[in-house]
């Protein structure tokens, strides 16, 4: 049985004070710990980022590999090993920008990946400029009339895709314990998961702070049904003045580890190291 | 004895199905072979070919003559009727191709009466042509019977005895019409079958015998054939084939399943190489294993998709940012292929760092006889830290310090150690850091403490010719073949030489063999490069201050042939 120590920091997190970040990393830990999961028992890969430094503050197995790709290093480490639970954790930058092309993919291909978005609509680490869901019209040092393309919908872009999990939740301290029902759902959710997570920037996004968000967001209700792709479309378009949050959308289509011939019964890194059958393969050249 | 068949036609005219049964029948019957394709980026219509040389002695390059010209249109004959040999023969269909050609070279064969005859499909005109050479080569049809059996198993009985009896009547067809039958005498070598591979295919052998368990790519001429092989063989030998969205996800996939515990490999050409130096990069910090093939075609950017370069050479040695330890190997031959790729899997976890095998379209579809692989002479050992031995460490750090610069691999998730990596600068822990001694420490680990032990298992260059030889022919990667003819040639002549470095990165020691000695005693020395800029020879000046007194550099696209290179030589030979 783990406690809470067993996921004290390890270092002392390099963000700003106040920071979206510190919620997302506390409520991980809860979840990871309310799970029953032990440190060693999951591994998290992230790219570059404010948010992509996270698994260097609780203890686990980690590979912080580049901006924007996490995603193929993540599929490439879980379909070696499907039974480590593998978390990416990735910004809006990150993820809905560098790496976009990978998360169509990985949509599309269906490992099962946990994806936690730290979308706090800005690049935080480079110094405040426009992200791929930064609002239109926002004044930054690298657009200074103004960002003139309008942000992107990851939600509907995941439900247009048949992502087979979809939910958005908000890291202010009144979000906390459905972000954390929502992080547990997505983990053992078996296929490929995205949660977005609505989160302030104390540095460069002045407006969307947590007091703005807890004003405009409100949850899914109780009776919506998370199976109707239609209605999940038509929901991950309201935005503005209301913001729902909550799992839009989710299927249990088959996931690719389990189209997979070689790793139906032991994950792939379990198996001999070298296949002793493989040398007769040369008597086919004859 | 030797003979060259060139088999020519638009694409989509079966042209490959009929060059890769003729091979495959003539390394059966115990003949050396030597077979390379010309084609051009289009799956219908263009003009391409097939060129198999076949002797009763080892055979490694193509020439520029050729006995039978098998002319599946009009272009063909009009292309090579010049490079026939007296004596050759060309054989068409005139009623196919609506023209009687007159000349005694010509050999009207109507394959589509043929077919028709036997009311075989259309297709089946290829087995028809396959038939006549068996015909003007007295070959056996027994051997062409069992290709079809293994290799037409799924399509049936009738469609396999349709193809046998079409070559059949082909065979007959030359023996009642053909002039002279005796014309093409053959001379069997005592051998056995040969083993017949090309150089993807042995790289895809040398990864499954390595104990390959994941490859991932994004699809580029001219390295596909290595996925299409592994994939194929991937449900049987456990291991997994991923296609990936673009070759930045192909690396770092291979990255993240290298890091999850398993040999990991990826292929592509120059441009998807150019899109994988940001993971080749995060290969050298992470330190994380991976094998990668390149196999080149001519660029700049698109290039010659379809065709042969050696034009990567600096950019595999260079690319990606930052200064990490890599291993470039360059074979000369799919024998060669098949071994270092071996020897890639080997470095590349031994010392934990990326190794590039670097080859080309030449090589890649060229397709050698060989008695046999000896896979007796692989090494195969597991340097990942896993099961008890992880198990009862008491403490472990991936990035640990060690006198060779090589901490233990353990595996995430097989114990209660916590494995973490990182991309950016980082402590004994994978942890970020940015002070000045740890980042010195880390980049002695990484780089000043393994290159010397990775530069002391690199081969020297292989050498044939005289000890004390006037001229040295010298080459590096898929030219192996042809300088071997070349200098064999001359050798009876001159006192030469020819110098073949199949490990070029990091440049062969002196210790084991002193290359340069050789070559300054040289009056001669021929650095001969399929490129415009003599990189190689380049490299060679970079790291030994040695220059070469001549260069030679094809840079058409296309791979050096014995007759010409031979002639270009001998231009320098006599003004000696």
């Amino acid at each position: 049985m783990n406690t809470s120590n067993d996921y004290k920091e390890q270092q002392k997190p390099a963000w700003c004070p106040g920071c979206g970040n510190f919620a997302i990393l506390s409520t991980l830990k809860k979840a990871l710990l309310d799970m029953n999961m032990e440190p060693h028992q999951f591994a998290i890969v992230s790219g570059i980022g404010q948010g992509a430094k996270l698994p260097h503050y609780l203890p686990c197995n980690f590979f912080n590999g580049l901006h924007g790709r996490s995603l193929p290093v993540a599929t490439g480490l879980k379909l070696v090993n499907h039974d480590l639970a593998v978390v990416v954790v990735a910004g809006d930058g990150d993820c809905y920008g560098e790496g976009g092309n990978h998360l169509v993919h990985a949509m599309r291909r269906n490992v099962n990946l946990t994806l936690f978005v730290h979308n706090n609509e800005v690049y935080a680490l480079t110094k405040g400029q426009a992200s791929p869901t930064t609002m239109t019209g926002k004044l930054t040092k690298t657009q200074p009339f103004g960002n003139p393309s309008e942000p992107l919908n990851p939600l509907a872009l995941a439900i247009a895709l048949d992502c087979s999990f979809v939910a958005r939740a908000f890291s202010g301290a009144s979000g906390l314990p459905f972000l954390q029902e929502i992080m547990k759902e997505a983990i053992n959710h078996k296929g490929f998961a995205l949660v977005d997570i609505l989160q302030n920037c104390v540095t460069y996004n002045k407006k969307g702070t947590f007091h703005w968000y807890k004003e405009h967001v409100y949850r899914l209700e109780e009776d919506y049904d998370p199976g109707n792709r239609v209605e999940a479309f038509r929901r991950s378009l309201e935005w503005g003045e209301k913001i729902p949050t909550g799992i839009f959308y989710r299927n249990d289509r088959q996931t690719c580890e389990q189209r997979l011939p070689p790793i139906q019964e032991t994950p792939l890194v379990n198996q001999a190291v070298f296949s002793l059958e493989a040398g007769q393969e040369v008597n086919n050249f004859y | 004895m030797e003979y060259t068949i060139r088999v020519g036609g638009e694409a989509g005219q079966g042209l490959v199905s009929i060059g890769s049964v003729l091979s495959k029948m003539l390394s059966r019957s115990g003949f050396h072979v030597f077979a390379h394709q010309d084609y051009m980026s289009r799956i219908r219509g263009g003009h391409n070919f097939y060129q198999i040389r076949f002797a009763n002695f080892p055979v490694t390059a193509s020439r520029e003559k050729i006995d039978v010209l098998l002319a599946l249109d009009m272009e063909t004959v009009d292309i090579h009727r010049q490079d026939l040999n007296t004596g050759g023969v060309i054989i068409y269909d005139a009623a196919a191709l609506g023209s009687q050609l007159s000349g005694q070279e010509f050999f009207d064969v109507p394959f589509a009466r043929i077919t028709e005859e036997k009311s075989a499909d259309r297709i089946m005109v290829s087995s028809v042509a396959v038939g006549v050479v068996l015909g003007l080569f007295d070959l056996d049809i027994g051997l062409f019977a069992k290709i079809m059996e293994s290799t037409m198993e799924k399509k049936g009985e009738e469609v396999i005895a349709k193809n046998i009896a079409v070559a059949q009547a082909g065979m007959d067809f030359v023996e009642k019409n053909y002039a002279d039958s005796n014309a093409h005498k053959v001379v069997r070598p005592m051998t056995n079958g040969q083993m017949l591979i090309n150089g993807n295919q042995a790289i895809g052998l040398g990864a499954l015998l390595s104990g390959c368990k994941f490859y991932t790519a994004y699809p580029m001429s001219p390295s596909t054939s290595i996925m299409e092989y592994l994939a194929h063989n991937a449900p049987k030998y456990g291991l997994i084939v991923e296609q990936a969205e673009d070759e930045i996800a192909a690396i770092n996939m291979a990255l993240g399943a290298s890091y999850g515990g398993v040999r990991a490999m990826t292929a592509t050409s120059g441009g998807g190489f150019a899109l994988m130096t940001e993971g080749l990069s995060l290969a050298g910090i992470t330190e994380t294993p991976i094998v990668i093939a390149e196999v080149q075609r001519p660029g700049p950017a698109t290039g010659l998709p379809t065709r042969t370069e050696q034009g990567d050479l600096f950019f595999v040695l260079h690319g990606g940012h930052g200064e990490f330890a890599r291993v470039v190997l360059a074979p000369g031959t799919p024998e060669e292929a098949f071994y270092l790729t071996n020897k890639a899997f080997h470095l590349a976890d031994k010392y934990q760092i990326p190794v590039i095998i670097q080859s080309d379209q030449y090589l890649a579809d060229s397709e050698w006889t060989f008695p046999g692989f000896d896979t007796e002479d692989l090494h195969n050992e597991d340097f990942r830290l896993r099961h008890q031995a992880l198990q009862e460490m008491s403490s472990y750090k991936r990035y640990a310090s060690t006198d060779t610069g090589v901490s233990p691999m353990a595996i995430p998730g097989a114990s209660r150690h916590l494995v973490a990596v990182d991309s950016d600068e980082h402590d004994e822990d994978g942890h970020i850091i940015e002070d000045a001694a740890t980042r010195i420490a880390m980049v002695e680990k990484r780089f000043h403490k393994k290159m010397p032990l990775i530069r002391q298992e690199i081969a020297p260059p292989a050498y044939i010719g005289h000890q004390q030889a006037v001229a040295v022919l010298v080459g590096y990667g898929s030219t192996s073949g042809v300088l071997q003819e070349v200098c064999s040639h001359l050798a009876e002549k001159y006192r030469i030489g020819m110098l073949h470095f199949n490990e070029v990165w990091p440049f062969p020691l002196l210790e084991k063999f002193d290359y340069l000695a050789l070559l300054k005693q040289a009056a001669l020395t021929i650095c001969i490069e399929n490129n415009a800029t003599g990189q190689f020879a380049n490299l060679m000046r970079m790291e030994t201050g040695f220059e070469f007194t001549v260069r030679i550099n094809k840079y058409d696209g296309r791979p050096f042939l014995v007759d010409t290179l031979l002639g270009e030589i001998n231009e320098y030979l006599q003004r000696l």
